[in-house]
């Protein structure tokens, strides 16, 4: 059967250039970026060459770089690294879940943390009504991992300089896909398997100046923010995926936001079928639906034996059995969020594969509503 | 996830699902944990179960759960259905992730409520015919 991966959110397969380029750094250039040899120096070489170029996709000096290895730990090492008791944080409701439960943590540490609600399009609401004498942080997650909604950062940012509060973005979703610039901004996170790099290399942005603590003591690596013996071929391949980027970014926004919105157009022809999140600020790869009365997780299960990779939103497809938080924040009622879909695209989806999940798509909406006590 | 071929058999092909025109008993349970509905009909006549029905919204295992269900009660008294316990089901599926057990509690369950159903709508019209 053929498969049609279209969960490009979850995680990305990697750019056959790029493993090309990582491919030496395991058996033949191994060597230790600490080291004073020339293995050593071939190391340090290559990683200095990937934060030249991930540090040009978004406009940085590359001593501002810092590696690590997941998204989550850039946004657990900036959140731990700044505050300190009695310090205020600002976050939002629809932060990924390493943002959320990194603050509930620092919450028992004295922390004090406010989370910004969304409007119904997914916005966040009521920053500047929130800001305190002692915010030292606002973060905000720069494009939903589950509705695809773009936050506008510049405004953000802007209300943070004014009120000179440091501004912290997680770019997961949105680096390498949309521009960014982060002359405004404070510190921002990446990640390399969701632009097509391998799983395990990651980045924290500082800007020059400012000061944090690291969580892992040691060695010193990384300016002394992140010890740890330096994982090479991921960052190699971390480096050459910014570079692709950089200069596809253009054409792969093009043909993805063609294909989100021949799914959008065509799914809303399905009865009882909505979009969840606003329909322009999105990301172009991001398509976020529910369906009435039927169940997302069975749906999900549905289109993967038809060899189609979705997600869901929904209490059943969840480990806690609860749905999606950013769902209900939408305003969703539970009932509704159980029927959630989300699908993601990427740089190898191809327009047949996405008509052939339109057709299976309403065809297994049909199916479940037929088994639905509700019609 | 990987499920048994049998699970995957039932979710795709779910036996007996739909309503009954004029059911003799109806039984409905709400999956608190969830959020989840599970209705089932009955046809009994001499008290043997000569239809079932179900209508589900919830997930692969309460769907295929549930199928499975009634295949077993189709055709057997009331009292051989009371028999069925969810650990029956579980058995006759295989490997359920334990996260999923609370599904197949449905389906037996909305399969009690409906003969429980029963009792009281046939107590009900007995007391009516004595009157
Ligand atoms: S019905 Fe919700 S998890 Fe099975």
């Amino acid at each position: 059967m053929k498969r049609i991966y279209l969960d490009y959110a979850a995680t990305c397969p990697v750019d056959k250039r790029v493993l090309k380029e990582m491919l030496p750094f395991f058996s033949e250039k191994y060597g230790n970026t600490g080291s004073l040899h020339s293995f050593g120096q071939e190391a340090k070489i290559a990683l200095e060459k990937a934060r030249e170029r991930i540090a040009d996709l978004i406009f940085a000096q590359t001593e501002e770089i810092i590696f690590t290895s997941s998204a989550t730990e850039s946004n657990n090492l900036i959140l731990k690294g700044l505050l300190k008791k009695n310090d205020h944080l600002i976050i939002s409701c629809i932060e990924h879940p390493c943002i959320k439960e990194t603050a509930k943590f620092l919450k028992t540490k004295g922390v004090l943390v406010t989370e910004l609600k969304i409007d119904k399009q997914g916005f966040v609401k009521d920053l500047e009504k929130s800001i305190k004498k002692n915010t030292a942080l606002i973060s905000i997650i720069h494009a939903s991992n589950e509705i695809g909604v773009v936050q506008d950062i510049e405004k953000i940012s802007k209300v943070a300089k004014r009120n000179k509060i440091l501004f912290h973005t997680d770019a997961a979703q949105s680096f390498g896909k949309i521009p960014i610039n982060v002359k405004n901004i404070d510190f921002l996170t990446a990640s390399s398997h969701k632009i097509y790099g391998p799983k395990g290399a990651a980045l924290l942005y500082i800007k020059k100046g400012l000061k944090i603590n690291p969580l892992l003591h040691g060695g010193g690596q990384e300016q002394g923010l992140r010890s740890s013996t330096v994982n090479i071929p991921a960052i190699v391949g971390f480096g050459k995926a910014a570079e692709i980027a950089k200069k596809e970014i253009q054409e792969d926004y093009k043909k993805q936001i063609k294909l989100r919105n021949k799914i959008i157009t065509q799914a809303l022809k399905i009865k009882a079928c909505y979009l969840n999140g606003d329909q322009n600020k999105r990301l172009a790869n991001n398509i976020n639906l529910r369906f009435s009365n039927i169940e997302g997780e069975a749906l999900t299960m549905k289109l993967d034996l038809e060899g189609i990779a979705v997600s869901t939103g929904s209490a059943c497809a969840s480990t806690k059995l609860e749905p999606s938080y950013v769902l209900l924040a939408l305003g969703l009622k539970p009932q509704e969020a159980h029927g959630s879909l989300r699908i993601s695209l990427g740089k190898y989806t191809r327009e047949q594969e996405i008509d052939y999940f339109l057709k299976i798509l309403s065809q297994s909406v049909k199916e479940l509503r037929k088994l639905s006590p509700f019609k | 996830m990987n499920y048994s071929k049998k699970i995957i058999d039932h979710f795709k092909n779910p036996r007996n699902y739909g309503k009954i025109k004029k059911p003799s008993a109806v039984g409905q349970v709400g999956n608190k944990v969830c959020g989840d509905v599970m209705k089932i009909y009955l046809k009994i006549e001499n008290d043997i179960i000569k239809d079932i029905k179900f209508e589900t919204l919830g997930c692969l295992v309460a769907i295929a759960n549930t199928s499975l269900l009634t295949t077993l009660v189709k055709g057997k008294t009331i009292k051989q259905a009371l028999k069925i316990k969810k650990e029956d089901l579980v058995k006759k599926f295989g490997k359920i992730p334990s996260i999923k057990i609370h599904c197949s509690f449905l389906a037996v369950e909305a399969l009690k409520k409906a003969i429980e159903n029963y009792y009281e709508k046939s107590t009900n019209s007995h007391v009516r015919r004595n009157r």
